[in-house]
């Protein structure tokens, strides 16, 4: 689902991190702050589906987990900024991630940003 | 009355800090953006302001969305940096100002700023990032710092007009500080940039050299911005901003510009540096 057919998302491409996000993605943004500490990421990697039950995560939530799905994650009511700590767990920084949620090869979403950057596009 | 010299915007990315761990300032692509950095160094060196006010935003470290603040400030002797998840090396503690925190905290109550006061308060790379850029080496122990933290995580978030009378309203609690301590002001954050969603990417060059203009010459005109403007404009993120306008708002005297530079992208992020010289309002 695009943000672009998405009434409840006022702008294209973006999902706003609102009350009805927090409320929806809250075990999940809980799992995902929990990783500010190494333990909590070693007992992730151990056993994924163990810790994501233990925050009560939904099945569309563990879905997204598993395949490392940035943008099902957000739809799911990911945060952005714990999203990134779940990325970080994944040796994903936000250029990486930004490619995976573009669909650009990290080459071109880098170029992209340079483009814009100098105001070229 | 403590004398408010000056302010400074930065960004405040995470990038930064692993490019300085890793040495990459001379590597072409960061060399840009780190060029603009040893005039405001100096600039800080010689002023040597007692304290900094630092405006920043808190990324899940300190407050998790089980209660937000919408503003806190810290009032502690001394604040920690803590693992953000990604296992970067921590950084040295960071001193406070109890005193002019608790003033200044009194003082905006009173003004209608219902703030959350925080006698603890792990900071993250919002607030240690700059420090680190300004004083490299992690050389900041001897300066007092405040942190202010304003919600950009979640919506509902302040408006940019509220942040600019947030602003005002510690300038006018620093002014009725009994002290001749010396406070500079630090807007962290910004400019342009969208972390999240298919739109991951979006920079706004025009817009960010033009948000510096009018943060030096006409900052009101910030104010009449919308969070969702922002969003719109800039990116997602782009309501970062809204440490700079507050920081803005706090300098109610005389403003000249002494530095600028601004350089785009870092990681994903429009990075711009002002340094600007106030004079106290007669």
């Amino acid at each position: 689902m695009m943000t672009a057919n998405d009434p409840t998302q006022p702008v294209p491409g973006t999902y706003l991190f609102d009350g009805k996000m927090a409320k929806k993605g809250y075990g999940l943004n809980k799992m995902c702050y929990s990783f500010n500490e190494q333990a909590a990421r070693d007992e992730f990697n151990k056993d994924p589906d163990a810790y994501c039950a233990k925050f009560g995560l939904t099945e569309a939530q563990i879905k997204a987990i598993h395949e490392r799905d940035i943008i099902g994650l957000l739809q799911q009511g990911g945060s952005i900024y714990y999203v990134a700590k779940f990325a970080g767990l994944l040796k994903l920084n936000m250029q990486d991630i930004g490619a995976i949620q573009t669909g650009m090869s990290l080459e071109e979403f880098k170029a992209m940003l340079v483009k814009r950057g100098s105001g070229e596009a | 009355m403590a004398n408010i010299i000056g302010a400074v915007t930065t960004s405040h990315i995470p990038a930064i800090a692993n490019a300085m761990a890793n040495k990459a300032e001379e590597t072409p692509y960061w060399k840009p953006f780190f060029d603009g950095y040893p005039p405001v160094r100096k600039w800080l060196n010689e002023k040597k302001p007692d304290v900094i006010v630092l405006f920043y935003n808190d990324h899940g470290l300190e407050f998790f969305i089980d209660k937000k603040p919408t503003f806190a400030i810290g009032v502690a002797d001394e604040y920690h940096n803590s693992d953000e998840g990604w296992g970067i090396a921590t950084i040295p503690p960071v001193t406070g100002e109890s005193e002019l925190s608790w003033h200044i905290a009194n003082s905006l109550v009173e003004d209608g700023f219902d703030m959350t006061i925080c006698q603890e308060m792990k900071v993250d790379h919002g607030l240690t990032v700059p420090l680190s850029l300004m004083w490299p080496g992690n050389e900041y122990g001897h300066v007092k710092v405040i942190p202010v933290c304003i919600n950009c995580e979640q919506h509902p978030m302040p408006q940019p007009k509220r942040c600019y009378a947030l602003g005002q309203a510690i300038g006018k609690a620093i002014e009725s500080f009994d002290s001749d301590m010396t406070v500079a002001i630090f807007g962290t954050g910004g400019l342009s940039h969208q972390l999240d969603g298919e739109a991951a990417g979006t920079l706004n060059r025009q817009f960010d050299l033009e948000c510096m203009d009018k943060l030096v010459d006409s900052p009101e005109e910030l104010t009449t911005y919308s969070n969702l403007d922002l969003v719109k404009i800039g990116g997602a993120q782009t309501v970062e901003l809204n440490m700079w306008i507050a920081m803005r708002g706090v300098l109610r005297g005389k403003v000249t510009e002494l530095h600028r530079n601004y350089h785009a992208p870092i990681s994903n992020t429009g990075a711009g540096l002002l340094l600007l010289e106030h004079e106290m309002p007669k």
